[in-house]
């Protein structure tokens, strides 16, 4: 894990002193809401429908144990006891006063945590492979890398009035478990054929209203240029991006509209200035802050094998455990989409992403006895603990089922994706979380039949829900002033990054609800072999749904 | 036009040469101070900097921000005369506007003189080499470059 050193620390105490005195201005009255309200939205706050909300940095989705347990106690203290974990690797607090901010922030810089550019018209936290260091398929560890690019954005005066928010997704292997292709900037660590690293960027993906996969700007750029290049890629957006409508602001619609050779024929000529000017931090740099990613000190020569005799505890292990690049070691994830069976025999969905102050300590604590003091935060909304003893995994599994932390759902149907949505976002037309509750109780038994079926909900256009990119996926609508529900299918982000097409008229709550359960029926119909449900859509198309679904 | 409320140019005074618009700058080779707009292209000035003692860079609004990007373009091409940023400027922009090469800043409303000095005064160190602003970025001084 990257520890800061008296540099880091001092960045980020300042900033805390800088925000203290931006709210005892706004809250005197010498700066006005219109001033203050990029200023707190680069700190990550957000005015809601109820409160304030406060969006933590994750830098690329790593945490330590007490990084963990400070945002539990954080849940405790200044908001209503738990957190949200969101699709951006970061956490939320939906109850957040204004006046307590300065302190939160002061709180989060003792333990090297920050809120810096979770928002606002900048470049915003980095994201990342939350399986890095840990899965035997990358290339390298892409953290370095992320870490660099987390220094460099962080206050970059040029680049703090961009014409709209900016992503950055740094990955280092073929299967893409971080939605690269979905970001203003995806960066693929790469060796070239010469056998030297180095970073293949693309440029100009997103979701929201146009959903654009990104496509391949530069195959290779050394790694003494990534400063460099990234800065190129910042500059022409910033001087040509459009300013004139918001919707048509992100960089995706600049590279659409100059086209992919103008634009990179731009960013080359940039690139060439600003390599005469030095900008690029050194090697050692890079060299200094891998140190910091180091593998910890795992133990040889352990076994691989595991006692499954507990029908429970190997449907978690099947689902929720991935292969690590150590023998005798697992890469455990942590569902944060429960489904509690009540005494009556009727099921009770979790809020996606959701955990209370305890749960978020208990997983605090189990990080540091068995996960060599780290975690890590999904875009999917989930928790993994990247390195644990196979050894150890029934002792963590009952633990977790203790701390009700043990759903065995990952990337099944009740493992939603779902935006906070209209029970708190001003920008929602729809609310998000009670359809993905419905949807999970309704198909929890089912479940583990259809397998693999990754079900996104955004209760909005700007599709923080990732809807563009569910194998199902779901978009709230304001229809003459009632919520209404487009369906969408066949999308998915990884390797084979696809975008949903929209099924046909949207439905009401239960409407949408069926709609997903017909959807599930056509898929088991037709399934063949081992056929996921993305599968089996893409073989027969669309139609065999529609039918079903309208007929 | 506000006036030049900060000027960081030791010893000096902020130009008062009449500007002219990017447009009409090309044609009148009397021109001495030109104002560029956050549409228009800094490096249009670049075959002309020797004759410039101002250069004034509009914020129309402050969510704007392609001044920044035109401000150390043409400091990066060596532009050293008075580079004054003017318009819609609060004092938390200030630092920014210091490390993109403005020595000058005309906000259209005076900014409060103690909270300019906190907000110019945040950052201890930097992390970026924007070149401009002569200030060594963290990886330079972690390494001793």
């Amino acid at each position: 894990m990257y520890l800061y050193d008296h540099y880091d620390q001092a960045m980020v105490d300042a900033r805390v002193a800088e925000f203290r005195d931006q709210t005892r201005r706004r809250i005197e009255g010498t700066l006005s809401e219109e001033k203050f309200r990029p200023l707190r939205l680069q700190n990550g706050l957000y005015l809601q429908l109820h409160a304030y909300m406060l969006r933590v940095a994750v830098p690329y989705g790593t945490l330590s144990g007490s990084q963990m347990k400070m945002l539990g106690d954080i849940a405790d203290k200044y908001d209503r006891g738990y957190g949200h974990f969101t699709t951006r690797q970061n956490i939320q607090y939906n109850w957040i006063k204004l006046e307590d901010t300065p302190d939160i922030l002061a709180d989060l810089a003792s333990v090297e945590m920050h809120a810096i550019q979770t928002s606002g018209n900048c470049i915003r936290n980095i994201s990342a492979d939350q399986y890095a260091g840990a899965t035997a398929d990358e290339l390298i560890d892409p953290r370095p890398y992320a870490e660099l690019l987390r220094q460099w954005s962080s206050f970059h005066p040029e680049f703090l009035a961009l014409p709209r928010k900016f992503k950055i997704c740094v990955i280092a292997s073929d299967t893409d478990r971080a939605a690269m292709r979905l970001h203003d900037i995806g960066i693929q660590i790469v060796k070239n054929e010469a056998g030297e690293i180095g970073a293949a960027f693309y440029v100009g993906g997103g979701m929201g209203r146009t959903p654009i996969i990104a496509p391949l700007v530069k195959a290779f750029v050394p790694l003494d240029e990534l400063i460099t290049y990234s800065e190129a890629c910042l500059r022409v957006y910033n001087r040509y991006g459009r300013r004139d409508n918001k919707y048509k602001a992100r960089i995706k619609i600049l590279v659409h509209e100059l086209g992919l050779e103008e634009y990179s024929r731009q960013v080359e000529e940039e690139f060439a200035h600003l390599q005469t000017l030095n900008i690029e931090p050194p090697l050692a740099e890079l060299e200094r802050i891998k140190t910091f990613f180091a593998d910890p000190a795992y133990e040889t020569g352990l076994s691989d094998d595991l006692d499954l005799s507990n029908p429970a505890f190997a449907a978690w292990v099947k689902n929720n455990t991935a292969a690590h690049k150590t023998p005798g070691y697992a890469i455990v994830n942590i569902s944060l989409k429960p489904v509690k069976v009540l005494a009556d025999g009727t099921k009770e969905a979790g809020i996606p992403g959701d955990a209370t102050g305890e749960q978020i300590r208990i997983m605090a604590d189990l990080a540091k006895t068995y996960s060599f003091d780290e975690l890590r935060v999904t875009h999917t909304q989930n928790i993994v603990l990247p390195h644990v003893r196979k050894a150890d995994l029934f002792t963590v599994w009952e633990k977790l089922v203790a701390a009700e932390l043990a759903e065995a759902n990952l990337d099944k149907i009740t493992d939603i994706i779902a935006c906070p949505g209209l029970d708190y976002c001003t920008l929602a037309n729809a609310r998000s979380i009670p359809v993905a509750q419905k949807i999970a109780e309704r198909m929890a038994d089912k479940a583990e039949e259809i397998g693999e079926l990754k079900l996104k909900i955004s209760g909005c256009i700007n599709a923080c829900g990732h809807h563009h990119a569910g194998h199902i996926g779901i978009l709230g609508v304001d229809r003459k002033g009632l919520e209404n529900y487009q369906l969408l299918l066949g999308g998915c982000e990884g390797a084979d990054t696809s975008l949903g097409k929209i099924i046909g008229p949207g439905f009401d709550e239960d409407g949408i609800v069926g709609a997903v359960e017909k959807a599930t029926q056509v898929y088991l119909a037709n399934k063949e072999g081992e056929e996921r449900f993305l599968d089996t859509y893409r073989r027969i198309g669309m139609n065999p749904f529609k039918e079903a679904i309208y007929g | 036009m506000a006036d030049v409320q900060f000027l960081f140019r030791e010893g000096e005074e902020a130009v008062s040469a009449p500007t002219v618009a990017l447009s009409a700058f090309a044609e009148d080779t009397n021109a001495t101070a030109v104002v560029i707009e956050p549409g228009e292209d800094a490096r249009a000035l670049i075959p002309h900097l020797d004759r410039l003692s101002l250069v004034e860079v509009t914020f129309p609004a402050f969510t704007d921000g392609r001044g920044f990007s035109s401000a150390r373009i043409l400091r990066e091409a060596g532009y050293t005369g008075e580079l004054r940023a003017s318009g819609d400027i609060g004092v938390d922009m200030l630092s920014h506007l210091h490390r993109c090469g403005f020595d000058a800043i005309a906000p259209n409303a005076p900014l409060d003189l103690a909270q300019a000095e906190t907000a110019l005064k945040v950052w201890p160190q930097v992390y970026q080499a924007t070149v401009v602003d002569g200030r060594k970025p963290i990886w330079a001084l972690r390494h001793g470059l």
